[in-house]
């Protein structure tokens, strides 16, 4: 293999099946996750053409938007949600498709659930009805979310058609001070290069700060290459990433996985790889990251204030000024002290359990504040179980945080999670767009899970930094 | 497939920037296992705050052709968002640039999205709040805007305006032609065969 070529080009040739007349590629899909709300119409059009499933061992189907957190004993009280439950069990069986449905231990959110089966490896190309399928490129795959036309597509001919990007490298060097997560360098390289910023771009992620990254904190960076604007995200295999896969369950066995492990790092991008561009930031200059508005990229440092609408590029100015309105807040007042009413910890951003181990450092001897609703929401069954074992749900339920089971929950509220009215909840999910909580009118401030932590206790947006180290009252 | 080489219609235009999918179809929705009944609900909660929300206006009820700003369709990749607007009526999109998910999904359901400049985009708007009556056309094959006696250009990528304009949009036919291409790809994969 040519030295010059990124990780992208190399997994991108290996899996060119041809090119297309209108130029697109022809792009053979290593791994397929489906879940209940985007692949219902999928069947229906291989029922309407009399298509089977090419390679149904390489589809695996999960189901997280709609279930509910309180119980998850069928039926579901909400008969739509029902339904479609029905709609995907029928499915997988006549389609020959593995399920792991809510009554099976591995049940959770698709992007949690696939790299703790092992399912998600490096060198795949991996596609799901779902933005957020970008998570999966923490294991240096092509991991590309898709519609619901091109799920069907996948599952007749385990190809989709696809224009090739642009592959973009950001380059983050140097320490990051304490307290500052995975999610805070997310949210500040969108905040910096803009929600349209990746358009045309797969992002390539490196530097100091990834390589020393552990694979949750990388699925949190991929995770919202989506919300920059970049087809997908993806950062290198090294050792980390081997570490992390041996012994799953879906992983490789003896001296396949030798084998294997040795393919996943001859892909990394050499030292002379070629990038159509490359942004470079001081991991010195992220702090403790929220956003404000009704765009990822409207965030500000936790120590700062909001900008006046009259500092802004004129032409930005008028979503500005619908972000002020919408979300209530003042120009020039500080983001630190708004209060809240709902702290919400889950979702495929941050839900995993290194997120809820180091939440639950800062809740550990204090108490949730009165006026706010609080709930954990853990990204599968075996994360919610390892956590239980570590007794981190008794270090919640102690601070007066609810306890819930797996699913998406109160990032997209499709379930009965939903935010009430003007709500403002501090949120380690991945969206902040109007009505995005299942309240039309609901407001939603994005930062890490250990910053949705401190505002919880305190009752408003906080700086968590000054409760690492402080002994709880 | 139909070739797709010009839309003809009237506009209704929302030209704001970063209009995201759950603005175009809130998730609420999407508790469906069809796309059936999702045209009265777009842009639901938009038109339930905003008294004067264009999809509501009666002049623009019979528009095929939306008039949209920066980042056309961003966030989830639900299909839904799409088919909402093309149940509403839609038949192509003029904005000044596209989520590429979104994007895709437009082209491979038929629907040309096309980029205009800033500057277009407003004179079109300015004609249409006067003449909500005034019909363009989308023209695939010059790549312009239609609009009276202006005509203004616009861009699409090559390869969606080839699917469209030849009617092979659809790419399931054409994945479908080469299975034994994919299956020999497949056997050139070292996981595709278990790194055995």
């Amino acid at each position: 293999m040519s030295n010059t070529k990124n990780l992208f080009d190399k997994v991108w040739d290996l899996h060119t099946v041809k090119t297309l007349e209108s130029g697109q590629d022809q792009l053979l899909i290593g791994l397929h996750l489906i879940h209940e709300v985007t692949s219902p119409q999928a069947f229906e059009m291989l029922r309407d053409r009399g298509l089977t499933v090419l390679f149904p061992e390489r589809t695996i189907a999960t189901v997280d938007h709609i279930v509910p957190t309180l119980s998850q004993a069928r039926p579901f009280a909400d008969n739509l949600a029902e339904e479609m439950m029905t709609a995907i069990e029928k499915n997988c069986r006549e389609f020959g498709v593995t399920l792991l449905d809510v009554d099976d231990s591995r049940q959770g959110i698709v992007h949690v659930v696939g790299p703790e089966q092992g399912l998600t490896q490096p060198g795949m190309t991996i596609v799901c009805g779902d933005s957020h399928t970008s998570t999966h490129g923490a294991f240096g795959s092509i991991a590309l979310g898709i519609g619901t036309s091109q799920v069907a597509h996948v599952l007749a001919t385990q190809t989709m058609a696809l224009g090739r990007p642009k592959v973009r490298q950001i380059l983050v060097n140097g320490e990051l001070g304490p307290g500052v997560t995975a999610k805070d360098i997310t949210l500040y390289v969108i905040r910096k290069l803009g929600v349209q910023g990746g358009v045309g771009y797969a992002y390539e992620y490196a530097g100091d700060v990834f390589d020393r990254m552990s694979m949750e904190e990388r699925m949190t960076v991929c995770n919202m290459s989506i919300e920059g604007g970049a087809r997908c995200g993806y950062i290198n295999p090294d050792q980390t990433t081997v570490d992390y896969l041996k012994g799953r369950p879906c992983s490789p066995e003896g001296a396949a996985f030798d084998k294997a492990a040795e393919w996943w790092l001859s892909l990394a991008s050499g030292p002379d790889a070629k990038f159509d561009d490359i942004v470079e930031f001081d991991a010195a200059d992220i702090e403790p990251t929220v956003t404000w508005g009704i765009t990822p990229a409207q965030s500000v440092g936790i120590s700062e204030t909001l900008a006046p609408i009259s500092s802004y590029p004129e032409d930005e100015q008028t979503l500005i000024k619908e972000a002020f309105r919408y979300m209530d807040l003042k120009e020039n007042q500080p983001i630190k002290g708004q209060k809240i009413d709902v702290a919400f910890i889950g979702s495929c951003t941050n839900s995993r359990i290194s997120d809820l181990r180091e939440a639950a450092k800062v809740v550990e001897g204090r108490h949730v504040s009165e006026h706010v609703k609080a709930l954990v929401v853990p990204g599968s069954q075996l994360v919610r179980k390892q956590a239980m074992e570590e007794g981190l749900d008794k270090i919640f339920t102690d601070a007066g945080f609810e306890w819930r089971e797996a699913g998406c929950s109160m990032c997209l509220a499709m379930n009965p999670d939903k935010l009430v009215g003007n709500e403002l909840c501090a949120s380690s999910s991945n969206r902040n767009f109007k009505g995005r909580q299942g309240s039309p009118t609901g407001r939603t401030l994005l930062m890490s899970p250990t910053m949705v932590a401190a505002a919880a206790i305190n009752g408003c947006v906080s700086d968590v930094r000054e409760m690492l180290n402080a002994v709880p009252v | 497939m139909n070739k797709i080489e010009s839309i003809t219609g009237t506009c209704i235009p929302l030209v704001l920037d970063d209009i995201d999918t759950d603005r175009i179809i809130p998730a609420r929705f999407l508790r469906c296992v069809t796309f059936e009944g999702l045209g009265e609900h777009a842009f639901e909660d938009d038109r339930q705050q905003d008294p004067d929300h264009p999809f509501d206006k009666p002049q623009y009820q019979n528009a095929s052709i939306l008039l949209g700003g920066r980042n056309f369709g961003c966030g989830s990749s639900r299909e839904h968002a799409p088919q909402s607007l093309i149940r509403w009526g839609i038949n192509a999109i003029i904005a000044e640039s596209y989520a590429e998910i979104f994007f895709g999904n437009c082209t491979s359901l038929g629907v040309p999205a096309v980029c205009a400049s800033r500057a277009t985009l407003e004179t079109l708007n300015q004609t249409i709040q006067k003449n909500p009556e005034q019909e363009i056309t989308v023209d695939l094959l010059t790549m312009k805007i239609v609009c009276g006696d202006q005509q203004f250009d616009c861009t699409l990528p090559e390869n969606a305006r080839a699917a469209l304009t030849s009617g092979t949009y659809d790419f399931l036919a054409q994945l479908l032609k080469s299975t034994d291409e994919i299956k020999a790809q497949a056997a050139a994969v070292p996981y595709f065969q278990a790194f055995a």
